[in-house]
């Protein structure tokens, strides 16, 4: 997808780029400088690399480069995920921590008793309920929106503005302003309900109803990055294609089914991924609005790990976690064989 | 066609759609947006900002008002006793700033590190190269539960419990940004570079000076991201983060919402107003970058 998307409509020449390369302009400038499109005006002896004499000062200027990154990159990320895995086989408990010694090895234990632990079987039905509501909702509501957007050519950018707002707030936030809205006495919806002659309903105290709630309200959050880019995939749909289409005889719909979206299917495979991923690691909204409950209807695996690490039972959270991982990598090979075997 | 190369613009968008509308008259009717999308789109918009608006509302009405059932649609008394609070019974600008040291120096950290090993990875050719990329983009799938109990383990033992550098130094180098800037420098010509070679400009100097200063877009996209996802991260500046002094805005919220007092919706909902706010104008003001980032490569 990236690469449709160049990061200027520049339409700059020659001259341009020569002002470009005797620089420095001020990088706190108003106009940032544009990046100028590929031409052939600049030829040089030195354009082929292959023994090219600066090969050398080239990799010590990569490495330069590259260290400090890589630094905090090793040592704060891929570091702990290794770490992670190791301590999974281990019973380290907070206890352990300044005295690494007395850390046994334990095997596999810490994965057969989750496993065997009713709370994280609980747990792991949760999220896998929250991966099956919530996907096909966000992807299914921001298709709709991105196709909306796509018709519309005025207030275009007012539109898509104001349904991508809830994504940059803070979940936090947003939870305890929507734990309030939902709250059964009083609250905005039931109140609203009530004005039409329905019934109010219990919506973060019932087992039942708690989770899909959570759920309603991570759309609500979660939709308007996937709009974006279905929209931005809507737009290079070629219109040729569906104009033959409808000189054809296709009815909208069957145009919307059969032209685009076979021609989104790599931009839905996508979303599919990064969507299941999020709703995975649900974790914040459960925490604000219902604090796992009631009866633990709303607890996923990212918040038992966090209540593992809580109680000090280290190996048995990163376990858990590894769990999780797993399961992502497994979603993510099986949406990649599902959306792709069409082709 | 400058079209094609920006499909994220909406003002080139629009010249395009009149083109095709010109084509014949049974195009026409089709391509005229009908009055009732507008309609469908102005619902929709107005449902998914009720909350934000029912928010604002809530935030300065009188305790009494807010238990009322029904409630009321538009405050009857005014008060702003519930943001007075945040500063009296809680410590909100010292979570306020905690918020924002802690965001800004986890955006600056990754505009330079981000940078630095973008270009590497796209325009210079070393030994180690494929491997750096590979294990970078490898971690993208890594939920963040799985690093926080050796992260927990490691800022223990280096003495950074409870400080706001160890809630910064595990963010400082993301993989979406080193993906972000590779992205972004690979659209840069090669010839360019070269060009500045054959000047006799070192290479670090044409880092700094060439490339650098023509990455002003992709270094605001990231920027901007990572300060928003920052400001509004919650699960390890929650384990971190262990006396009052040291919380950020959501974890200072949300221990609230769940703690003793989680009944005193008034100053709840008015920490949450001073949680949102700042970040909605920040993002109404750079929207645009958000937004060719988000198309561009999926970050949130």
């Amino acid at each position: 997808m990236s690469s449709t998307h160049a990061p200027h409509p520049s339409r700059e020449t020659g001259e341009k780029q020569d002002a470009g390369l005797d620089l420095p302009r001020a990088t706190g400038s108003r106009t940032p400088p544009q990046p100028p499109t590929r031409s052939r005006t600049l030829r040089h002896p030195f354009g082929g690399r292959s023994n090219d004499p600066t090969a050398r000062s080239q990799a010590v200027a990569a490495w330069i480069l590259a260290v400090p990154f890589m630094a905090v990159f090793l040592v704060f990320t891929a570091g702990p995920v290794l770490a992670s895995l190791g301590m999974s086989f281990t019973d380290i408990r907070s206890t352990d921590v300044r005295n690494p010694l007395s850390v046994q090895f334990v095997g596999l234990e810490n994965y057969t008793r989750l496993l065997g632990d009713e709370l994280f079987r609980k747990v792991a039905l949760n999220t896998l309920l929250y991966l099956l509501l919530g996907v096909p909702l966000t992807l299914g509501v921001a298709m709709a929106v991105a196709v909306g957007l796509n018709r519309v050519t005025r207030f275009k950018g007012f539109f898509r503005v104001g349904f991508y707002l809830p994504v940059v707030t803070s979940i936090v936030a947003v939870s305890v302003v929507w734990k309030y809205l939902l709250r059964e006495n009083g609250g905005l919806l039931n109140s609203a309900l009530e004005l039409v002659g329905l019934p109010g309903q219990a919506w973060l105290d019932s087992t039942h109803l708690a989770l899909p709630s959570l759920v309603v309200m991570a759309v609500w959050r979660n939709f308007g990055t996937m709009t974006v880019i279905f929209l931005a995939a809507l737009q290079s749909v070629p219109t040729e294609v569906l104009e033959a289409a409808e000189s054809d005889g296709a009815s909208a719909w069957s145009r919307f089914r059969h032209v685009t979206v076979p021609m989104l299917r790599p931009t839905i495979l996508f979303g599919a991924v990064i969507t299941g991923i999020g709703y995975l690691q649900f974790f914040e909204e459960a925490f604000v609005m219902t604090s796992g409950g009631p009866l633990d209807s709303t607890r996923s695996i990212s918040f038992y790990t966090y209540d593992q690490f809580g109680f000090g039972n280290y190996g048995l959270a990163a376990a858990a976690s590894y769990l999780l991982f797993l399961a992502i990598v497994l979603l993510t090979m099986l949406q990649f064989r599902l959306l792709r075997s069409k082709d | 066609m400058a079209t094609l190369e920006a499909p994220t613009h909406e003002n080139t968008m629009t010249p395009e759609k009149n083109k095709k509308g010109r084509r014949g008259g049974r195009d026409d009717g089709r391509l005229r947006t009908p009055a009732w999308l507008y309609a469908v789109m102005v619902a929709g918009l107005f449902l998914v900002v009720i909350p934000f608006i029912w928010m604002v509302v809530s935030s300065v009405k009188p305790n009494a008002e807010l238990r009322q059932v029904p409630p009321t649609l538009l405050p009857e008394g005014i008060t702003f006793s519930h943001y007075e609070a945040l500063f009296t019974d809680l410590d909100f600008p010292q979570f306020f700033l905690n918020s924002a040291i802690v965001s800004l120096g986890t955006m600056v950290g990754n505009m330079i590190f981000c940078s630095m090993l973008g270009y590497a990875l796209a325009k210079l050719q070393f030994p180690g190269r494929r491997i750096m990329f590979a294990l970078v983009v490898g971690t993208l799938m890594v939920p963040g539960v799985v690093t926080f109990v050796p992260l927990f383990v490691l800022t223990t033992n280096l003495g950074l419990t409870n400080t706001l550098p160890a809630m910064i130094l595990p963010f400082m180098a993301g993989p979406f940004g080193v993906f972000l800037m590779r992205q972004f420098i690979l659209s840069i010509p090669d010839e360019l570079i070269q060009a500045a070679r054959v000047d006799g400009a070192g290479e670090l100097r044409i880092f700094a000076r060439v490339v650098l200063p023509l990455c002003g877009p992709a270094l605001a996209t990231l920027g901007v991201l990572t300060f928003l996802s920052s400001w509004n991260n919650f699960l390890w500046p929650l384990v971190v983060a262990t006396s009052e002094d040291k919380y950020t805005l959501p974890v200072a919220l949300a221990l609230y919402a769940v703690g003793q007092n989680a009944t005193d919706y008034g100053l709840l909902i008015a920490g949450a107003v001073v949680v949102v706010l700042p970040v909605l104008a920040v993002f109404l003001v750079l929207q645009r970058h958000i937004m060719q980032g988000v198309a561009s490569t999926g970050i949130k």
